[in-house]
């Protein structure tokens, strides 16, 4: 496993309806790392994964990924190079009228023409390694949040991509489903020597399982550092981000008038 | 397993449907009277269709031997050309009398031929020599006031 | 006051532009999708299992709307016609009305508002739940997968639907005047043929049903996937298929009756 760059964003800006939302962004995922990307709300990250993914182009800069320019793939080659990566959604968004079983199998029958026998065997593979072998019967209604995200994950490395995208994938679980999921990302990652990228703003789980993290806020890089120089930074938005600072450079009061003013006191009775 | 039973509903249900489609076709629909049999074509000058339309049956006897297939109007004489499509198990004498007759009082009108002694046939795109002209209530009305009031002229002289 | 108006005739006008710009979005789309259809046309079991969730499950209203509207028809048909003695017609009625109008124009405002509506949901909620979403992340084209197979079974179903709709009907309408009031069996059926034409009737009538099929269909498709993904967007988009398919059914009927019966006279 090289320690070559699979993905490389370069001084990347998007802008939606004249509105920056990234600007100047730079940064290399090497192979086989877990990287996390991190931020407030609505701070551009979902944005950066579907600039990655393709699904949008830049205003300017690049994202190229195995050494091609990703916005000026054509649609084919686009469709080709998707066959590489794989996308975890928030809320696992499997294929509702498949079953367990179907979803995971989904890309191998639409790809490849493997016959049926040799899907099965590697569909529970995959199934096995997030531990729901057992469940692959269920439909995904019949799954609870934390099962529905592992058959996710299971779906995303069908086809032994290079680079899976994660978005939020701590969101809303229990505390025994964020480990386990925190632990098979970093598993998977280092079995099938692939590149994570993982989106969230959950700081304890993430800092436990990634080899590298960016901070983003108002759509510039702010920081960026192993997980023991984020925790260790002094820089204030990363300082309020990781230990869970009420105010900070991210303020708790949202723009207003001045509070006597509101409530009408000073003038009348000064 | 599941697509099994799947595709058996969809292949009932279309056999369904195509069945619906026959039943209409065949039993609601006039299909199975007049388009399998062969038909040649006969002509006929008209002073008046009356209410004549095409695709109006035309009967022998009582009847059905064919359809009109089209009306147009001479302009140089004036009269009203009725192109008929008849079956070809009919044949008819050269000197048969086309009518344009009514169904019933107000019904809609039809091509009634009446057969005549000729030894001769008609061959397709022959013309029926013989024809008379639709009644039309106002002339038929109009005809008989004339005809009452010269009656009671002819009474009083 | 005068601001007001101004103010209305600019939200006219920025509507009505709305209404234009969505428009041309709907047919690029419409376009996209016939172009793409050929794999679906392939994998035919795609089409088949929407076949069942939009035909086969439409069937029961179909048929049991079909025989109440048939009976209705023979009832007020023969309750009219008694008057002038010319209670046998009724059969005709009851058929032609089925035959020309009723059967396509009702089997497709019933097909809009139960099929109709289910593919927009349905679609919708795979938007809304970003299905749509990983499936483009896996390099399988939703509109190829999900859109186009929807599309075709709706536009095989409903002429089925429409004829299963005119032959119950006019069963209902037999039930009704033959076997419960009385009239004579032979001349209810004579007549009925007599004056149903196959080329005129009944083939106006499946041409019919089959343009109310692409409408219907087309429309119920393009709201699904150009649904808001959230909860509002997607009742929003059910509600904008029923009415829109009704209103184009009806507008789509009168432009075929007024071109294919105008020759009758």
């Amino acid at each position: 496993m090289t320690s070559e760059t699979l993905v490389e964003i370069n001084d990347l800006n998007f802008s939606y309806d004249k509105r920056a939302i990234l600007k100047g962004i730079n940064i290399t995922m090497p192979r086989g790392k877990v990287i996390a990307i991190m931020g407030g709300s609505g701070c551009g990250k979902t944005t950066l994964l579907r600039l990655i993914g393709g699904s949008i182009a830049p205003s300017s800069g690049y994202v190229k990924v195995a050494g091609q320019v990703v916005h000026e793939l054509s649609r084919d080659e686009l469709f080709q190079m998707r066959r590489k990566m794989s996308m975890l959604f928030q809320f696992g968004a499997l294929f509702t009228d498949l079953s367990v079983f179907d979803n995971v199998a989904f890309q191998m029958r639409e790809h490849t023409n493997l016959p049926e026998a040799v899907i099965r065997d590697l569909v529970l593979m995959k199934l096995h390694a997030v531990g729901l072998r057992g469940a692959h019967k269920l439909m995904p209604a019949e799954l609870s949040g934390g099962m529905a995200r592992r058959v996710a994950l299971a779906r995303s490395i069908a086809l032994d991509p290079l680079l899976i995208m994660y978005d939020e994938p701590f969101t809303g679980l229990d505390p025994i489903s964020l480990s386990v999921i925190g632990n098979l990302i970093r598993r998977l990652t280092d079995a099938l020597g692939m590149t994570s990228v993982v989106v969230t703003h959950d700081v304890q789980e993430s800092l436990k399982i990634v080899d590298y993290v960016y901070f983003i806020s108002e759509g510039v890089i702010a920081a960026h550092g192993t997980p023991a120089e984020v925790r260790d930074s002094v820089a204030p938005f990363v300082h309020q981000f990781v230990h869970g600072e009420e105010d900070g450079p991210v303020p708790f009061h949202y723009p207003a008038n001045s509070y006597a003013s509101d409530l009408r006191l000073g003038n009348r009775f000064a | 397993m599941q697509r099994t039973t799947m595709d058996l509903w969809v292949g009932l249900f279309v056999a369904a449907g195509i069945g619906a489609l026959l039943v209409l076709a065949l039993k609601v629909g006039n299909m199975g009277t007049y388009s399998a049999a062969q038909s040649y074509t006969l002509m006929g000058n008209f002073e008046n269709i009356g209410g004549l339309k095409p695709r109006a049956p035309v009967k022998s006897a009582g009847v059905v031997v064919g359809r009109v297939v089209d009306i147009q109007f001479n302009p140089e004489t004036f009269d009203a050309v009725v192109t008929m499509s008849i079956d070809s198990r009919y044949q008819f004498p050269k000197d048969t009398f086309a009518s344009i007759l009514t169904s019933g009082l107000l019904g809609e009108q039809y091509i009634g031929l009446a057969a005549g002694g000729d030894e001769v046939m008609l061959k397709s795109g022959d013309k029926i020599m013989k024809t008379n002209s639709a009644m039309v209530l106002e002339e038929m009305i109009g005809r008989f006031l004339f005809n009452k009031a010269s009656e009671s002229n002819g009474d009083k002289n | 006051m005068p601001r007001r108006i101004v103010l209305g005739i600019r939200g006219v006008g920025h509507r009505v532009i709305e209404s234009v710009w969505r428009l041309g979005r709907a047919s690029r789309f419409f376009m996209l999708m016939l172009l793409k259809s050929g794999i679906s046309l392939r994998r035919f079991h795609l089409i088949i299992r929407e076949i069942y969730f939009t035909g086969v499950l439409s069937l029961i209203i179909i048929v049991v709307s079909g025989l109440f509207v048939g009976m209705v028809l023979g009832l007020q048909g023969y309750e009219t016609l008694q008057k002038y003695g010319s209670e046998s017609a009724v059969g005709t009625l009851v058929a032609l009305s089925l035959v020309r109008e009723l059967g396509p124009v009702v089997a497709a405002l019933l097909f809009a508002s139960r099929a109709g509506s289910a593919i927009t949901a349905e679609i919708g909620l795979m938007k809304a739940t970003e299905q749509l979403a990983a499936m483009e992340m896996m390099a399988v084209d939703p509109i190829a997968r999900v859109v186009a197979p929807r599309f075709w079974a709706g536009v095989i179903s409903m002429p089925f639907l429409a004829a299963m709709f005119s032959a119950v009907g006019i069963f209902g309408g037999y039930l009704v005047t033959v076997v419960l009031i009385g009239v004579d069996e032979g001349s209810f059926w004579s007549q009925m043929q007599n004056a149903v034409d196959f080329r005129y009737d009944i083939v106006n009538g499946v041409i019919k049903t089959c343009v109310f099929g692409v409408a219907v269909t087309a429309i119920a498709v393009f709201e699904g996937y150009d649904a808001p993904p959230t909860a509002e967007g997607v009742s929003g988009a059910t509600t904008r298929t029923v009415v829109t398919s009704s209103l184009a059914i009806l507008g789509l009927d009168f432009v075929l009756t007024a071109f294919m019966f105008r020759g009758m006279s």
